[in-house]
């Protein structure tokens, strides 16, 4: 599974089940969208550290990295990249 | 000049240093003179479209310039704001509006569906501002404030200025009134003991909904400084940034805020050399986040406060003494007066456990339209015109009169800082199709303060499951009144009376808890 599939998953089970109505597109922000708040952020920095083993620090957690599925894709990848 | 309603403050600082900047908002600053005229144009308009002294006017905007200039421009139409919280739902909303008899509301594009439902609730509102794009018949924010500034003084210090909505316990919210006087007077004994500077650069991550919110763009106007807006803090690593780049002086914040900062890599090692203070209320912060603040802002002074929205604050913990006595909430704010009495009117000594009691002219003066829940609230003072808060709240005092939290006569809970009541919560649970039973609870979290958590029981033929009661939350609760959990159960204790026993649900969510941090 690709890695925007499995962020998709992890969104959709964690936090889209609160708006079933809603069709989240890549670049939809969360925060806009109400589909993730401040605790959410917190939780979901968690679970990017833990499944891909990558350190997060203060200045990372940002709207542009953290804000929508495609932030969060190219953040995740740039990060493996740089840890290789 | 003369400061007599809480736009003077505006003026004042716009005389003082027009070209200062009050807010920033993104990408937005707006000067004193700027922030001053926008709320000059915002009256104009208000009052051509009819708004007239004394009307309530809800502000039903996020944290933007917008929002801010459009409290001070409602207040300089001789009207009152009522602060609404941007993700409250459309039936909650009517029925605010409703109860407030407002006759108009500042919104903005996102939110207009939720007015539009809500105005059918509420049949008095008459004028509808939107910023952005509207509907047909609204007034776009843009051309009420292009309006000429109105020409005369249209309140008093003893007019209404705001009508600000507090959870209560039974579920219905209560409009807490507020006068000019009220709320300078808070103001300036808030400004007074924080020794807020005329350099101030306060860091607003809380709704101006939310009165701690909303007195911090008070607080900055009074003092002349600057007010940086934030929608949430929801990522931190702008907070950081911006306390960094802003040179911020001030943080305002509730134990969930901090609890998310500390938790963030690579803090403790960044030089905040401007941060001055942080200021923690809603709810107490926990002493090893008190430690872990001194860690990481060693040069920051720490103010732990306690308030509720009735007098706008109570006490705070002169910050000298957070390394001393980290649990105690310190002693009254300026200007006030407080003690602890028991169930006959005596005044408790030190250590005995008691209600606390408030006067001072930070005293609401009651529930707006509900003279039984008013009577509950505030009793005859010392003097024939005054009247005393009665706060609800438990506290004993040491041998030096510093004051200490120790629980609520009510089940309130407050999590993230906000008041939230487990009624509100089990009336929408209730309503839900093939609910039996609801009851809902606060259990302690590290980052929430209190955890909500729900208990329900159905019928033997519904076909629910936990996502489909949070779904049910979520559509008609404000965000933070969402259960985190919610936990279905063939059938929900009972005590011998037959009530819900919510003290056994109390006891077994903190042994699971106990169990999950052994």
């Amino acid at each position: 599974m690709s890695v925007r599939d499995e962020l998709y998953d992890y969104i959709n089970e964690n936090f889209l089940y609160l708006q079933p109505d809603l069709e989240l597109t890549d670049e939809d922000r969360f925060l806009e969208l109400g589909v993730i708040d401040s605790t959410g952020v917190v939780e979901l920095v968690g679970e990017v550290e833990e499944r891909y083993g990558i350190t997060v620090e203060d200045a990372e957690i940002t709207e542009d990295n953290f804000g929508s599925l495609a932030g969060l894709v190219r953040f995740v990848s740039s990060k493996r990249t740089a840890a290789v | 000049m003369a400061v007599r309603t809480l736009d003077d403050h505006l003026r004042a600082s716009a005389a003082r240093t027009p070209a200062k900047t009050a807010i920033v908002a993104g990408d937005r600053r707006v000067s004193y003179d700027e922030l001053d005229r926008l709320a000059d144009g915002i009256a104009g308009g208000l009052i051509a479209s009819g708004i007239e002294r004394g009307d309530r006017v809800g502000v039903f905007l996020p944290n933007t310039v917008e929002g801010a200039a459009s409290i001070y421009g409602v207040l300089r139409a001789g009207a009152a704001f009522s602060p609404l919280n941007p993700t409250m739902k459309a039936e909650k909303l009517g029925q605010v509006l409703a109860d407030a008899g407002a006759a108009g509301i500042i919104c903005e594009t996102a939110h207009r569906g939720v007015v539009g439902a809500a105005a059918a609730l509420a049949p008095s509102l008459r004028t509808v501002v939107c910023v952005g794009e509207g509907e047909a018949g609204d007034i776009p924010f843009a051309q009420l404030a292009a309006h000429e500034a109105p020409r005369s003084l249209r309140a008093t210090a003893i007019d209404l200025a705001a009508l600000i909505y507090t959870s209560g316990s039974t579920g219905k919210p209560k409009g807490v009134t507020l006068t000019h006087q009220n709320m300078t007077f808070a103001a300036a004994s808030l400004a007074e003991y924080l020794e807020m500077q005329h350099d101030e650069v306060v860091l607003l991550c809380l709704p101006l909904s939310f009165d701690y919110g909303l007195y911090q763009l008070l607080l900055t106007v009074l003092v002349g400084g600057t007010l940086v807006l934030e929608k949430g803090f929801a990522f931190p690593g702008r907070v950081v940034g911006l306390l960094e780049s802003e040179g911020v002086t001030g943080l305002p914040g509730v134990p969930t805020l901090f609890g998310v900062l500390l938790g963030l890599r690579g803090l403790g090692d960044r030089e905040l050399p401007a941060l001055r203070y942080l200021s923690n209320t809603g709810a107490a912060l926990s002493v090893t986040t008190i430690a872990g603040l001194r860690e990481t802002f060693p040069a920051a002074r720490i103010y732990s406060m306690y308030g509720l929205t009735e007098c706008k604050r109570v006490s705070y913990l002169p910050p000298h003494l957070i390394d001393v006595k980290p649990a105690s909430v310190g002693i009254p704010i300026p200007g006030t007066e407080v003690w602890v009495e028991d169930g006959d009117g005596n005044v408790c000594a030190p250590g005995e456990v008691g209600e606390l009691i408030v006067r001072g002219p930070h005293v609401m003066q009651g529930y707006w339209n509900d003279k039984d829940a008013t009577a509950k609230r505030l009793r005859p003072g010392r003097w024939a015109w005054e009247r005393e808060l009665m706060t609800g709240d438990l506290f004993k005092r040491d041998a030096e009169g510093h004051l200490y939290f120790v629980g609520r006569k009510d089940d309130m809970i407050k999590s993230r800082g906000e008041k939230v009541a487990p009624r509100e919560v089990e009336e929408v649970l209730y309503a839900v199709p093939g609910v039996r039973d609801a009851a809902v609870i606060g259990v302690p979290d590290a980052l929430l303060g209190s955890a909500i958590h729900a208990y329900v029981s159905v019928f033997e033929d519904a076909e629910l499951d936990e996502r489909m009661l949070k779904r049910a939350c979520a559509a008609k609760l404000e965000d933070y009144m969402v259960p985190q959990r919610i936990e279905i159960r063939d059938e929900l204790p009972r005590s011998t009376a037959g009530k819900i026993d919510k003290l056994v649900l109390s006891a077994q969510a903190l042994e699971r808890l106990a169990a999950a941090t052994a």
